[in-house]
C-alpha cells in the first residue's frame, strides 16, 4: 500500500499541492461539508450549550475512565458480549486473528472504522489468509486502490468521480462511465455478495454506554447493519475513551456528532447493539466481541494537557476547517488521523519523534477549534506539542536562532542594534528565500518607530 | 485617557506608518498617548514555535516594562500579538509569583479596534478615505479576541470608502509566524486563495488588522504586479 510517512510530510505536502485532481476533489469537498456543517450547526438553538455539554461529560469519563470501563464492561458482559482487552495494534491483531481463526473464516466483511485502521488490521488478516472486504463506499473505493483513507469520515475525498469511474473498470470489470448512481449500484451488487459469504463481522464503534453495555453505531449505507447483523460473529473495535456514562448522553453527541460530521442532522442508521440476541431462533449473530484497544490512549490521558485530545468524537470537522488540509489532502500527514486533530493525535499514538513535523503543519489559525463540536484546544495542543519538541527534537540551529532571538529582545540596545544590522544586511543578502520564494519581502524601515518616536 | 502603546517589533521595524497612524488616530479621540522605548516584542515567535524557555523570558520583560507604566490601557495595532499578551496566562500557569502579574497586564492591553469600540465607545473616527476596500479578518484578532464587528464597524464610518465585504473573510491568509517558512509552499498555496477572493473583490484596497497578515497578503499581490493596496486599519483611520 502507498503509504507515506509522517516524517516526510514537507514531500508529501509539496507531491500534494502539484496534484491539481486532489486539489480540486478538496476543495470541492471540504467546502461542501464545511457549509453543510455550519447550517446545520445554526439551525439548533442552542448549539454552544450542546458543545459545553458535550465537554462536560467528556471531561467527566476521562477523569474516571477506569470506573467507566468497569461499568461498561459488567453490562456488557452481562448481556452476553465478550471483551478482549488489548495494550496495543499487534494484540488487538492478534486477538482479532485468533478468532477468525478459531471459526475457521475465509470472508470478513468490515464497516467503516479509524481504529482499525489506526491498527492496520486489514494487513494482518490478509496476511493470516483472509479475505477482507471493506463494505463502506468510500473504503470500498480505497480498498480497491489500495491507499489508505484521507479523511476520518470521508476516506476517498481526495478522489474524483472520474477517478473513481477509472477504478471500477479496473478493478470490477464495469463499463466505462462516470455515472455516480451505475457507480454506486455496482458496488453495492460485488458487496451484496460479500456479505452473504461472510463469516466475520468487524465493526467499530462510536459510542459505548457505561449504563447499559450498548454499542452505538452511526453510518448512512446501511453496511454496517449488514455487518453486525448477517455474519455469525460480529467483532467491535474500539478506542477505550469511547465509553459515555449514560443513554442519556446520547442526546447530546448524536445532535453533535453527525452535523459536526456530514451536516446532517441524523444519520440514516443509528445501530444500538446490547449483547448478544436473546434467543437462538432470534436473527443477528451468535457471538458478539467487543476489543477494546488502548495503543497510547492511556499515556495521553495520564498528561493533564493533552488529556482532552482523547475528547475527540472522529466527526472530521476540524479537517474541513483546516487550511492546511484543504491544499494538501489527508494523505501528506502520512497517518490515519489526519489534520488538526490528527496532527496532536498522531505523535501521541506513535510517538513524538515519529511524527515531529506534524504539530508544526498548522498556521495556528484556530478554525479547528473553533467548529470542534467537543471544544478541543487544538492549538493549545499543537503548542503544547511543538515545546515538547523543542525541548527534545529541536534543530541546533533553530535552538540557537531562539536564544539569540531571546537575547536580543531582553536588551534595548541590542534590539536596536540588530535593526541597523538587519538594514545593512538586506541590501547585501537575501534574507529569506523561503519567504521570497513565493513573495516579496517587505524592506526594514529605514528608520524604526522607536526611532521616529525619539525624534518627535 | 492615557494610553501606552504597544507598536509590535514587526511595526517598528517593517511597517511604522502604523504606528505612527495608531498615534494620531489615538490622539485624535483624546487620548494621551506614551511610548515605553524599551519595549521589543511580545514573544509570540518563540512562543509560537514551541520555544517556551526563551517565549517565558521575554515574556517577563514585557510584563515588568508595562506594569510600571500608570497608563490605563495599553494598546496594540495587533489582534496577534494583543492575543498573546493575553496568552500569556497560559505561560505561567504554574507560576504564582507571575501569573496575576500576567493576568493583570493582559486586563489592561487592548488591540485598536476594540480599544476604540469597546472601551472608548467610538465608532467613528472622522476619517476620510477615497475608494473601494475590503477587510480580512486576521485569526488571533478574530477567533482569540472576538473582533468581527468591530473594525467593520471602524471602516464603515469612513467617509468617501466603499466597504465590501471579502469572500471568506475570515480564512486564515497562511501566514502563520514561522509556519511561513518552515512551510512555504502550502502558506503560498492557502494565501493564494485570500488573493483569489481579494481580486474577485475588486477592491482599490485590503485592509486588516495585523501587519503579519498583511506583509503575506501584500507580498504576493506585489510579486503578481497586483495594484491592490494592503493597508492597516489604523493607516486607514488616520486618513482625513
Amino acid at each position: 500500500m502507498n503509504h507515506l510517512s509522517s516524517e516526510t510530510f514537507r514531500e508529501n505536502a509539496r507531491a500534494a499541492l502539484a496534484d491539481v485532481h486532489l486539489r480540486g476533489a478538496l476543495k470541492n469537498a471540504t467546502s461542501l461539508f464545511g457549509e453543510r456543517r455550519k447550517s446545520a450547526a445554526a439551525s439548533l438553538p442552542n448549539w454552544e450549550e450542546l458543545r459545553n455539554q458535550a465537554r462536560a461529560i467528556k471531561d467527566e469519563v476521562l477523569s474516571h475512565l477506569d470506573k467507566y470501563l468497569e461499568e461498561f464492561v459488567r453490562a456488557a458482559e452481562s448481556r452476553g458480549a465478550k471483551i478482549h482487552w488489548a495494550r496495543d495494534a499487534a494484540e488487538a491483531n492478534a486477538i482479532i486473528c485468533g478468532l477468525a481463526a478459531e471459526r475457521k473464516a475465509r470472508v470478513i466483511v468490515k464497516s467503516k472504522s479509524m481504529t482499525t485502521e489506526e491498527t492496520h488490521l486489514n494487513a494482518a488478516l490478509e496476511a493470516a489468509g483472509l479475505q477482507v472486504v471493506e463494505t463502506d463506499l468510500g473504503e470500498y473505493i480505497i480498498q480497491l486502490a489500495d491507499e489508505p483513507p484521507s479523511h476520518i469520515i470521508a476516506p476517498a475525498i481526495h478522489k474524483t468521480r472520474g477517478q473513481v469511474a477509472e477504478l471500477f473498470t479496473s478493478e470490477l470489470g464495469m463499463p466505462p462511465t462516470d455515472d455516480i448512481a451505475q457507480l454506486t449500484s455496482t458496488a453495492r451488487a460485488t458487496l451484496r455478495d460479500r456479505f452473504a459469504a461472510a463469516d466475520v463481522g468487524i465493526s467499530g464503534v462510536n459510542f459505548a454506554i457505561a449504563e447499559t453495555g450498548t454499542i452505538v453505531i452511526v453510518e448512512n449505507e446501511g453496511n454496517i447493519r449488514l455487518t453486525t447483523s448477517l455474519p455469525r460473529l460480529h467483532i467491535a473495535v474500539m478506542g477505550i475513551e469511547k465509553v459515555i456514562p449514560r443513554f442519556a448522553d446520547l442526546d447530546v453527541f448524536l445532535k453533535l456528532l453527525p452535523r459536526s460530521g456530514t451536516g446532517q442532522r441524523l444519520t440514516t442508521y443509528q445501530s444500538f447493539i446490547t449483547g448478544t440476541k436473546r434467543h437462538a431462533t432470534d436473527e443477528g449473530p451468535d457471538d458478539v466481541h467487543i476489543l477494546l484497544l488502548d495503543n497510547g490512549r492511556s499515556r495521553m490521558l495520564a498528561h493533564p494537557v493533552t488529556r482532552q485530545s482523547l475528547a475527540c468524537i472522529r466527526c472530521g470537522a476540524c479537517l474541513n476547517a483546516c487550511p492546511v488540509y484543504q491544499q494538501v489532502g489527508g494523505h501528506a500527514y502520512g497517518s490515519v488521523y489526519p489534520g488538526p486533530i490528527g496532527s496532536v493525535i498522531t505523535p501521541q499514538l506513535m510517538g513524538i519523534e515519529k511524527a515531529s513535523q506534524l504539530p508544526y503543519a498548522s498556521s495556528l489559525c484556530g478554525a479547528c477549534r473553533e467548529v470542534c463540536p467537543v471544544k478541543i484546544d487544538i492549538p493549545r495542543l499543537l503548542l503544547h506539542l511543538r515545546g515538547e519538541i523543542s525541548e527534545r527534537k529541536g534543530s541546533a540551529a533553530e535552538r540557537l536562532a531562539f536564544k539569540l532571538w531571546a537575547r536580543v529582545m531582553m536588551s534595548p540596545a541590542l534590539y536596536k542594534m540588530s535593526s541597523l544590522v538587519g538594514r545593512v544586511l538586506q541590501r547585501v543578502m537575501p534574507i529569506s528565500r523561503a519567504w521570497t520564494s513565493g513573495r516579496d519581502l517587505r524592506p526594514i524601515e529605514s528608520k524604526s518607530f522607536h526611532e521616529l518616536w525619539s525624534d518627535e | 485617557m492615557k494610553v501606552s502603546l504597544f507598536v509590535t517589533c514587526l511595526v517598528d521595524q517593517l511597517w511604522t506608518s502604523i504606528g505612527v497612524s495608531s498615534v494620531e488616530v489615538l490622539r485624535r479621540v483624546g487620548c494621551e498617548v506614551e511610548f515605553d522605548r524599551r519595549q521589543t516584542c511580545c514573544a509570540q515567535p518563540a512562543y509560537n514555535t514551541g520555544y517556551l524557555k526563551e517565549a517565558r523570558q521575554v515574556a517577563r520583560r514585557f510584563i515588568s516594562i508595562f506594569e510600571e507604566s500608570n497608563a490605563d490601557a495599553i494598546v496594540s495595532p495587533s489582534g496577534s500579538c494583543t492575543a498573546m499578551v493575553h496568552h500569556y496566562e497560559q505561560l505561567f500557569a504554574a507560576d504564582p509569583e507571575w501569573l496575576p502579574r500576567a493576568r493583570a497586564v493582559a486586563a489592561k492591553t487592548h488591540e485598536l479596534s476594540s480599544f476604540l469600540i469597546r472601551v472608548l465607545k467610538v465608532e467613528d473616527v472622522g476619517a476620510s478615505w477615497k475608494g473601494r476596500l475590503t477587510w480580512h479578518d486576521a485569526c488571533h484578532g478574530l477567533r482569540d479576541l472576538n473582533l468581527k464587528s468591530e473594525p467593520r464597524t471602524l471602516i464603515r464610518n469612513v467617509r468617501g470608502a466603499e466597504f465590501v465585504e471579502l469572500e471568506h473573510a475570515d480564512a486564515c491568509c497562511g501566514f502563520g509566524g514561522t509556519f511561513s517558512v518552515k512551510y512555504p509552499e502550502i502558506s503560498v498555496a492557502i494565501l493564494d486563495q485570500k488573493i483569489d477572493a481579494i481580486e474577485r473583490a475588486g477592491v482599490d484596497a485590503v485592509v486588516s488588522g495585523d501587519a503579519s497578515c498583511l506583509m503575506q497578503i501584500g507580498g504576493r499581490l506585489s510579486r503578481k504586479g497586483s495594484n491592490v493596496q494592503t493597508m492597516h486599519l489604523a493607516e486607514l483611520l488616520s486618513r482625513r
